[in-house]
């Protein structure tokens, strides 16, 4: 199966991050075009697109831009979203390190058309050398007059700032991301009032994955209808599939949504290893529901994925052979959301902790007869009743891996 | 205790940022640049650059698993055990870590030269298994291949 490199067309190429091969490629001509209109025709241009949201959610990006108020006297902060710390998701990250220019584009775009004269790309801490590999970016696209003061001539003024997350996943989360870069404990807010209406210093704001913005060039640059023709109807355009676990060929690769999940397994990533069957997949990063084999033939797209029952999340796939143990699986994921929850609701907190606590007798051999129903109760009891939706993101995976192979968990016990 | 350079470096960062506040996660990570993690004092000193209360900006520094409050390794190895890394032998590895360095995870060696941590995933899930040491990635381990990590290491410490 041949990929789709719209994203991915530079990552190959020799001195990818620099300035020259940027352009020698085409890019910066989406901003000069974009800058030759106005800014609500950028939005329009977007929402004609039906780009949706990369980050996890699939939220039409030109929706979110839309509750931007008009002739605010404030000023409007656009945020690039790289914290990714999704287990199974590596995108950003080499769309970054490779194509920084895509990014920083995409972000002018953005910037333009929501009226923003100040962008800020948050990183996780652990990128730290991608954050370099940022800041020289921008260096050489303010030397060249592609950000900074009257933009191309344009009077449109724009910079970037790169900040440095410091190792923690629920600053992934919009309003933990703000509250950590506004050098606070990186814990969410209570919504209403969404980012849009005061988000960053009290100012609208704007936070959109790094994906996302990257798709804008091309957007712009080949016009709507050319990315909407991409995909399936209302889930357009190509996505970063992270493929990873027991394949042959993990990696990332660029389809279109709507791509067939099992294709990706085994043709494009080389199936399994060992040539053993497939147990199960997790299809969006780790806080998305487990697919069995038998469910696995599904397409990859937003809507088709939640029709299974799961979620597209950020497209972190996770392939589990015959060899994988599902109760071990979903001891790590409760480890992971007991060390990672903020601990500020009851809810997510203790119950994180408590199902890390039943897995983990369950998992060395001393898990009690009725442990099961516990976990089960647990996953169903607090769902739904935290601030921001991590506490979830524990609660469905674990109850599915449960449910799905109860069996698993059974022999354990007994 | 921050060097006159740290001081300097924090302010001129502060002058970055609309909110000055946002300068506290940039300032803990100039303060710990020198020796590795940050103290007491070192945390008072910079809640007096910032104006803010040494228990809000100790509330910061302890949310974050990348400031280190205690001392850690000249040589800092992160170990991803989340999935990914874990059903490729991440687990293994850290064991085999372990063994050769005398330490359990989470703890240091005598003379200070590594110090070892399991770690949630690092983002760079189809090299698993991957670790860190200090801000470096190394990917698709190998025993082999962390034997010469090691090696290399202590021969660069001595
Ligand atoms: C716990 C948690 C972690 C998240 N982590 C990320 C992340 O690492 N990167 C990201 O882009 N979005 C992440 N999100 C989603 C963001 O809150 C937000 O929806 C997204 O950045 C919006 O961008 P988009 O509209 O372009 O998709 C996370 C959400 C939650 C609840
Ligand atoms: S749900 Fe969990 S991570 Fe989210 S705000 Fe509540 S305690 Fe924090
Ligand atoms: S699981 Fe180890 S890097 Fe993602």
């Amino acid at each position: 199966m041949e990929e789709l490199k719209i994203l991915l067309k530079n990552i190959h190429k020799d001195e990818s991050k620099k300035l020259e091969t940027y352009i020698s490629g085409g890019g910066y001509e989406a901003l000069q075009k974009a800058l030759s209109k106005k800014p609500d025709d950028i939005v329009e241009t977007v929402k004609k697109s039906g780009l949706r949201g990369r980050g996890g959610a699939g939220f039409p990006a030109a929706v979110k831009w839309n509750f931007i108020p008009r002739d605010c006297s404030q000023p409007v902060y656009l945020i690039a979203n790289a914290d990714e710390g999704e287990p199974g998701t590596f995108k950003d990250h080499i769309l970054m390190e490779k194509d920084p220019h895509l990014l920083i584009e995409g972000m002018l775009i953005a910037g333009y058309a929501v009226h923003s004269f100040q962008g800020f790309i948050y990183i996780r801490g652990e990128f730290a050398e991608i954050a370099q590999i940022l800041e020289q970016a921008i260096a050489e696209a303010r030397q060249a007059g592609y950000l900074g003061k009257n933009i191309l001539k344009s009077g449109f003024n724009f910079d970037i700032n790169v900040y440095r997350g410091a190792g923690s996943y629920v600053c992934g989360e919009e309003t933990a991301l703000i509250e950590s870069l506004e050098g606070k404990r990186g814990q969410p807010r209570l919504k209403p009032p969404y980012p849009a209406a005061s988000g960053l210093y009290g100012s609208p704001t704007v936070v959109n994955n790094v994906e996302t913005l990257a798709c804008l060039p091309f957007i712009v640059r080949e016009g709507p209808e050319r990315f909407a023709s991409i995909g399936i109807p209302g889930n357009t355009g190509t996505k970063l599939f992270c493929i990873s676990g027991e394949v042959n060929k993990p990696g990332c690769y660029e389809f279109p949504l709507g791509v067939p999940l099992l294709n990706l397994v085994y043709d494009v990533a080389g199936g399994i290893r060992g040539d053993r069957k497939l147990k199960a997949v997790i299809p969006g990063g780790l806080s998305t529901p487990v697919l069995s084999a038998r469910e696995a033939d599904v397409l990859m797209d937003f809507d088709s994925l939640a029709a299974a029952g799961t979620m597209l999340g950020s497209a972190g796939v996770i392939v589990l052979s015959e060899n994988a143990s599902i109760p071990e699986i979903a001891l790590r994921t409760a480890r992971f959301y007991a060390n990672e929850s903020c601990g500020q609701c009851t809810p997510c907190r203790e119950g994180t902790g408590k199902l890390r606590l039943l897995l983990e007798r369950i998992f060395l051999g001393s898990g009690e007869a009725d442990d099961i129903r516990r976990i089960m109760k647990i996953c169903t009891s607090l769902k739904g009743i935290s601030l921001c939706p991590l506490g979830d993101a524990a609660f469905l995976p674990i109850f599915n891996f449960v449910e799905k192979f109860h069996g698993e968990f059974e022999a354990l016990i007994r | 205790m921050l060097s006159i350079k740290q001081k300097d470096d924090i302010r001129k960062k502060a002058k970055e940022f609309p909110g000055h506040r946002s300068v506290s996660l940039p300032a803990l990570y100039i303060a710990q640049s020198g020796k590795g993690y940050i103290d007491r004092k070192d945390i008072e000193e910079i809640a007096g650059i910032l104006s803010i209360s040494y228990a809000e900006l100790y509330g910061i520094a302890s949310f974050y698993n990348l400031i280190h409050r205690k001392p850690i390794g000249k040589f800092h190895i992160q170990v991803c055990t989340n999935i990914s890394c874990s059903l490729l032998g991440a687990e293994h590895l850290l064991t085999r870590l372990e063994k050769k360095l005398g330490i359990r995870e989470g703890g240091a060696t005598a003379d200070g030269i590594f110090s070892l941590e399991s770690v949630e995933c690092l983002g760079s899930c189809d090299k698993a298994p991957v670790m860190m040491i200090n801000e470096k990635f190394h990917e698709a381990l190998t025993e082999k291949k962390l034997s010469r990590i090691l090696a290399s290491l202590k021969e660069k410490a001595e």
